[in-house]
């Protein structure tokens, strides 16, 4: 766990009843299901889920970054006191890349080809701070030196394709902190990279916290990166938060039966049994296009009733700010894992 | 660190995707709603159906002269439907000349289509299977192609060998098989490393049965919508050839030649040259949009 | 970048020498040069005589070596017909061509680019529509017909521009709307999908997320890199455009290389037009190199 969970300072982005949209030729998708959520300052935050689960919607639809095909609503979506349903599209052009930063998951790609470096970086640094070009190179000298990269001057003359695929991140993250955001969403920040790669990339992300402390939305189908990095956590499945709460509760004590699956197939220890993927839990994710009705993990689940096939299953609210969505409750839940041992 | 991680059974369900019907199901579904398929597949099917049928519906002889009844204009001014579309300079019904010059210009868009598409595809899945030196020769041929100005060397041909249907077909089609060689090159070279290649080699397949079993069907649909929208353009070319004087000869009703025909009256009788030029125009756009509409429905992910 | 150029100038070398036979070997082809360039009414002893004249009793490597000996030197030889220094024939006449080409370019560029960004932006409305069906119609209109309506309109009924001649400015207003009207689809179209392409990529998406103002967005990131193959584009249609303007030299009479060619075609002279054949090949040659280098230095992912 990278910080105290500073659970007493206001929450620095709060979401609230928040859906998005997608109009498909067969109907509308529904990615993202009214969740709720929030993150404090200085807190990581992270949303687990397996692809399609709706959880990179759910952060471009915090940067406003979504599809044109896309809808989003919510009944409250603050973040740092703007709401960001009703700023304008100016107004919220500011506040990204300033206040609001995003990583994204392909170093590869995510960098202009044709403009150098320090030229990407620096246009973050001249557009917020209306600075002079002198000081946003110097500024994107002295971050590309707190991610670690050496002699920082000659890689701001190089262009994207000279520089390896975890350099490139360490770009990426350098730039996003230009002008020292209160919130990094990080989607998936180490997929695209080596294994041994990843890990530098995740310890300069938590060092980086220390030093500038800013909040960061770490959205990630590795629970092992959960386990490292996380604050708080949210499980995301089709399309809505099944449990969330502090890391610690989760891993330990997790309530909902998907949660469960998704750690039993987890190897205890760091270099131990071969992982093992979720595609083990039987049954395929339902389509998210039309009216969901009941639970959208009922078909896989092996505890499942008729009480999750109707209506909207209620969150059910536990200690410390814990939640989970299940029709079992609390002490039958937690009795699960000990049965499940010898499946 | 620990590898645990959250995998999507069904991959088509990635955000914003949906799981698709069957991709014939998918193509048919296309097919019937795209407009410019539909359109210029009806005008193309129309008048092909013209061209064969040119003897029964054709209202005279294209070839008739008759000097007495010169330059008559069309019924939308003399009310006579004798001749629809008037005569032209030398007496012929203008019409008859218009359905007759549709053979010509159909003949010489897919004749040389033929050639071309199966010269430059035998040639560009050649070079993109065998790879190295093969290649190499490919790619200088189809430079030595790209780099001759075209047009000129089929102004010079036509004005040694003359100007038959024939000749231009044998012309246009060694002129313009230089596409269907890049496309297919490509195609072959990516799929040289497929698994079903190798198996077919595994086999013990001939080259000539791998290239012409597996590979050939596999650039079916390139070839067939790059064919469809080089007719257009070798029928603007024989248009052009016609109109130069050194494409198809006189007395033939080539839409381009009645346009170079009409010329010299096309001050006082500017009809002439509208109605053969408009033909040309609404088939080639025809096909075009036919080649497009192909092209959506076959690749869709290609399209833009 | 000495090497890269290195490989291409040796293809393009083979190349060029290969054009070079082509262009030389062409006419030779068409049987007995000497009995036509004697006359239907020589006799066996003129045409040996005329053969000795012109060196065609010569084995053909022999000629073509002559040829090219001489060519290299910068004599391409005379005209037969005219009896002027090819060499001149040609730099007199070039100049009217390389204006129209580059006007007809430009023409096509002010256009293309701005409609093929706006149909990007505006994917899939009427704006987008209407630009594709603009490049479908610029396709599919025959050049010389579109030259004819325009003499008609503009020349004819308007009377606000000459009709032929090539003395003012004036005289290629036309041209160049002729011949750019058929070249904008294409680049229009590149415009439009590298456009389309570059909007959906993720340093597109990185640019939005670094809150960047649109029009940084737009120009700064998205159309600097769309336009690199239109860049590449526009550099090999010029070498199609001075091959390609023999119809629209011929249609307006503007006395450039085309229409020399095409004279010359007509009457046999083939020492004008094997030397154009193979000038303007070189010409296109050179116009692939100048445009892969121009894309080298504007891509710095392409390492010279």
């Amino acid at each position: 766990m990278a910080a105290p969970d500073n659970i007493d300072a206001p929450p620095i982005l709060t979401v609230e009843g928040m859906s998005v949209d997608l109009k498909v030729p067969s109907g509308m998708l529904h990615a993202v299901n009214k969740i709720d959520f929030s993150v404090r300052p200085g807190q990581t935050f992270c949303i687990v889920g397996e692809s399609g689960c709706g959880k990179t919607m759910t952060s471009l639809a915090l940067m406003r970054l979504l599809p044109r095909s896309a809808k989003l609503s919510a009944t409250r979506l603050n973040f740092d006191g703007h709401d960001l349903l009703s700023l304008s599209d100016h107004a919220m052009a500011e506040l990204r890349g300033d206040r609001l930063g995003m990583i994204f998951q392909d170093p590869m790609t995510s960098l202009n080809p044709v403009y150098t470096i320090g030229n990407q970086m620096e246009e973050v640094y001249l557009r917020h701070r209306k600075s002079g070009r002198r000081e946003a190179r110097e500024r994107a000298e002295f971050m590309l030196q707190r991610v670690g990269i050496m002699s920082p001057a000659l890689r701001l003359k190089q262009f994207p394709h000279q520089l390896s695929g975890g350099l490139r991140q360490r770009v990426m993250i350098a730039m996003t902190l230009m002008c020292e955001p209160r919130l990094v969403i990080a989607d998936e920040p180490t997929t695209a990279l080596d294994v041994t790669v990843q890990v530098q990339i995740l310890q300069l992300l938590t060092k980086l916290q220390e030093e500038f402390g800013m909040a960061i939305i770490l959205i990630t189908h590795n629970l092992g990166i959960v386990a490292r990095m996380a604050d708080r956590l949210a499980v995301m499945y089709a399309g809505k938060i099944v449990e969330t709460g502090s890391a610690l509760d989760v891993f330990t004590q997790p309530h909902h039966p998907y949660t469960q699956g998704l750690l039993r197939c987890m190897p205890t220890h760091d270099h131990g049994a071969p992982a093992t993927r979720l595609g083990s839990i039987p049954g395929i994710v339902p389509s998210l296009v039309g009216d969901i009705r009941g639970c959208g993990f009922a078909n896989r689940c092996d505890y499942v009733r008729d009480a999750c096939r109707t209506g909207d299953i209620a969150l059910r609210e536990l200690p410390d700010g814990a939640a989970y969505r299940c029709v079992i409750p609390p002490d039958e839940a937690l009795a699960r894992p000990a049965e499940l041992a010898t499946p | 660190m620990t590898d645990a991680t959250v995998k999507a059974v069904p991959e088509a369900l990635a955000d914003g995707e949906i799981v698709a019907p069957s991709p014939r199901e998918e193509m048919r579904r296309r097919a019937k709603s795209h407009i410019g398929l539909i359109f210029g597949g009806s005008i193309v099917t129309l008048v092909t159906l013209i061209a064969i049928f040119a003897p029964i519906l054709a209202p005279y002889d294209p070839y008739d002269q008759d000097l007495t009844r010169r330059l008559i204009d069309p019924v939308w001014k003399t009310g006579n439907w004798a001749n629809i579309l008037g005569t032209d300079a030398l007496g012929r019904d203008y019409l008859s000349r218009l359905i007759y010059g549709a053979r010509i210009s159909l003949m010489v868009g897919f004749g040389a289509a033929a050639i071309a598409g199966t010269v430059g595809s035998l040639i560009g899945i050649i070079g993109g299977y065998f790879g190295g030196r093969v290649d190499s020769v490919v790619v200088y041929l189809i430079n030595v192609k790209l780099a001759l100005p075209g047009l000129l060397i089929a102004l010079s041909l036509v004005s040694i060998v003359g100007g038959s249907v024939g000749a231009l077909v044998l012309i246009l089609g060694f002129l313009t098989w230089d596409r269907y060689a890049v496309v297919t090159r490509s195609v072959a070279q990516q799929l040289r490393g497929n698994d079903f290649i190798t198996a077919a080699r595994a086999v013990g397949a001939s080259q000539t049965r791998i290239i012409l079993g597996e590979l050939l069907p596999n650039v079916m649909n390139q070839i067939i919508v790059i064919a469809s929208l080089e007719i257009a353009i070798v029928i603007l070319i024989e248009a052009a050839l016609s109109f130069l004087g050194l494409g198809v000869k006189p007395p033939e009703p080539s839409w381009g030649l009645m346009i170079a025909e009409a010329r010299n009256f096309m001050f006082f009788k500017p009809h002439l040259i509208a109605i053969p030029g408009f033909a040309i125009f609404l088939l080639v756009i025809a096909i075009n949009m036919a080649g497009d509409g192909l092209r959506d429905v076959t690749a869709p992910e290609g399209r833009n | 970048m000495l090497r890269f150029i290195l490989g291409r100038a040796v293809m393009l070398a083979l190349v060029a020498v290969t054009v070079s036979f082509i262009g030389f070997g062409l006419l030779r082809l068409s049987g007995d040069l000497a009995a036509v360039l004697a006359g239907e009414t020589a006799t066996a002893a003129d045409i040996a005589r005329v053969a000795k004249q012109y060196g065609l009793d010569q084995p053909l490597y022999i000629q073509y070596l002559d040829w090219a000996g001489r060519a290299l030197q910068g004599d391409l030889g005379k005209s037969l017909f005219t009896h002027e220094p090819v060499t001149e024939l040609i730099l007199a006449r070039i100049g009217v061509t390389i204006r129209l080409a580059f006007s007809a370019l430009l023409f096509a560029l002010v256009f293309a680019l701005p409609l093929g960004v706006i149909a990007a932006l505006r994917k899939n409305t009427w704006i987008d529509r209407a630009v594709l069906t603009l490049s479908v119609l610029g396709q599919a209109i025959p050049s010389f017909w579109l030259g004819l309506l325009l003499i008609y309109l503009f020349g004819v009924i308007l009377r606000w521009l000459p009709i032929s001649g090539s003395d003012t400015s004036w005289h290629f207003v036309m041209p160049t709307i002729t011949l750019g009207l058929g070249t904008m689809p294409a680049l229009m179209r590149l415009t439009r999908t590298g456009m389309i392409d570059v909007l959906s990529s993720d340093y597109i998406r990185t640019a939005w997320a670094k809150g960047l103002h649109p029009l940084s967005v737009l120009f700064k990131h998205a159309l600097r890199n769309a336009v690199l193959p239109v860049v590449s584009l526009s550099a090999v249609l010029l070498g199609f455009l001075l091959g390609g303007s023999v119809i629209v030299e011929s249609v307006f009479a503007l006395n450039g290389i085309g229409l020399l060619a095409f004279d010359s075609i007509k009457r046999i002279d083939f020492p004008v037009v094997q030397s154009i054949l193979v000038f303007l090949s070189f010409c296109y040659i050179f116009l692939t190199l100048i445009s892969d280098i121009i894309n080298a230095r504007l891509d710095p992912r392409i390492a010279l």
